[in-house]
C-alpha cells in the first residue's frame, strides 16, 4: 500500500539542490510523480508529489541529513493526488506593468468573478529596485467563455497596467 | 480488417523518418480510409500522421474545420506534403494522439505555403494561416520523426506574442 504526499523544500537557492533531493529520495525507494521547482526571490522552493510505502515521519527521518546539509526547510502533506489528470487551459491572461500594491487580488478577483478557473499562475517582479514592474501570467479554463474574462479586465485597464486576454485554441493532431 | 491503433510515445517507430509515396494507387486509397478510422477514434483531433499507426509512409490528414470561425480549407488530405515558404512566428499550444494527458507550447510558423499530392496523384497547392497551418507544421513533423515534444519551449518565460499589433497613430497632421 502506498501513499502520495506533497513534499514542500525551500532554502537558500545552491547547486545541487534537486539532485540530492531527488538522490535521497531516489534512496528511499520513493517514486517521484509531478513536480514545480522555481527559484523565487533567491529561494529555491519545491513542490513534489511523492508516492511511497513509508509513512511521513519515516521520509522525514530519511530526507533529514540531506536537508540540514542544504539547509532546506521539508514540509510534508499526505494528500488525496493522482496522476493523469491533466486539464487542458483555454485562455491565458498577461498582466504588466509597474509593480503596485493589490494587482494580483484586483486581477484574480476579477477573473474568478468572470469564471476563470485558474491552473498556473506565475509572476515575476523585474525591472529595478527603484522603478520595478511586474509580470504575470496566467493559464486556466474560462468556464463562461473568454468573452465574459475579457470584458471584465476591461475596469481595470489603465495607463500603468498592460492586459492581454489571449485564447488558447490547442490542437490536438 | 482490424482498425489501426494509434501508437504511443516512446514508441521509437514515431521517430522514424518516414518515406515519400510513390504510388498513387487503391492501396495507398484504402490505407487512407483506415488512417481516417484511426483519426476518428481520437478524442477533438485535427489531425493525423501515417506513422502514427506505424505506416511509415508521407500521407497526413488535416480537418481543423469543426473549429468556427478559422480561415480553413476543410477536410484535407495531403501526400508527400512540402511547406515551400513560411512567413512570420507565433506560439500556440498542442497536444498529440501519441502523446495523451499532456500539452505544451510550441513556436511555429504563423503562415505557410504549402505544396502536396491527393491520393490520386494530383498536385495541391495551399496559402495557409494561423490553426490549420500550425495542425500541417506538426503532422508534417511526425514525417520527419519529431514530436512536438521535441519542441517545447519553456511555459514560464515565454511572453506570447499579441495576436494583433495596435494601428499605427495617426499623427495631427495627417
Amino acid at each position: 500500500m502506498t501513499n502520495w504526499y506533497m513534499l514542500t523544500l525551500v532554502g537558500t537557492d545552491q547547486p545541487g539542490i534537486v539532485a540530492k533531493i531527488t538522490t535521497a529520495l531516489l534512496d528511499a525507494k520513493c517514486n517521484l510523480g509531478e513536480a514545480s521547482m522555481i527559484r523565487l526571490g533567491g529561494n529555491f522552493t519545491v513542490m513534489l508529489m511523492v508516492n511511497s510505502k513509508l509513512d511521513p515521519n519515516e521520509i522525514a527521518t530519511l530526507m533529514k541529513s540531506c536537508c540540514e546539509d542544504l539547509s532546506l526547510r521539508l514540509h510534508i502533506d499526505k494528500i488525496n493526488g493522482h496522476l493523469h489528470d491533466h486539464h487542458i487551459p483555454d485562455v491565458r491572461v498577461i498582466v504588466s506593468g509597474a509593480d503596485r500594491e493589490g494587482i494580483v487580488a484586483q486581477v484574480t478577483r476579477l477573473l474568478f468573478e468572470a469564471g476563470m478557473d485558474i491552473l498556473d499562475l506565475n509572476s515575476d517582479v523585474a525591472g529595478s529596485a527603484q522603478n520595478p514592474i511586474y509580470i504575470m501570467q496566467i493559464e486556466g479554463i474560462a468556464s463562461q467563455g473568454v468573452d465574459l474574462i475579457k470584458k471584465a479586465i476591461q475596469s481595470i485597464k489603465s495607463d500603468d497596467i498592460d492586459i492581454q486576454v489571449q485564447t488558447i485554441d490547442t490542437i490536438v493532431g | 480488417m482490424p482498425r489501426r491503433n494509434i501508437l504511443l510515445y516512446p514508441d521509437k517507430q514515431l521517430k522514424v523518418v518516414s518515406k515519400p509515396v510513390t504510388d498513387f494507387d487503391e492501396k495507398l486509397r484504402g490505407f487512407i480510409q483506415e488512417l481516417e478510422e484511426a483519426m476518428g477514434d481520437g478524442p477533438g483531433a485535427v489531425g493525423i500522421a501515417a506513422p502514427q499507426v506505424g505506416h511509415a509512409i508521407r500521407a497526413i490528414i488535416v480537418d481543423v474545420s469543426s473549429h468556427k470561425k478559422l480561415t480553413h480549407h476543410g477536410h484535407l488530405i495531403l501526400i508527400n506534403p512540402e511547406i515551400v515558404e513560411w512567413d512570420g512566428l507565433v506560439t500556440g499550444r498542442e497536444g498529440c494522439l501519441s502523446v495523451p494527458d499532456y500539452t505544451g507550447n510550441v513556436v511555429r510558423a504563423e503562415r505557410i505555403k504549402l505544396s502536396a499530392f491527393d491520393p490520386f496523384g494530383k498536385e495541391l497547392n495551399f496559402d495557409m494561416q494561423g490553426y490549420e497551418a500550425r495542425a500541417v507544421q506538426h503532422e508534417i513533423d511526425h514525417l520527419d520523426g519529431m514530436l512536438f515534444l521535441d519542441r517545447l519551449v519553456s511555459r514560464r518565460h515565454d511572453l506570447f506574442e499579441r495576436k494583433t499589433y495596435k494601428k499605427k497613430k495617426k499623427t495631427q497632421n495627417e
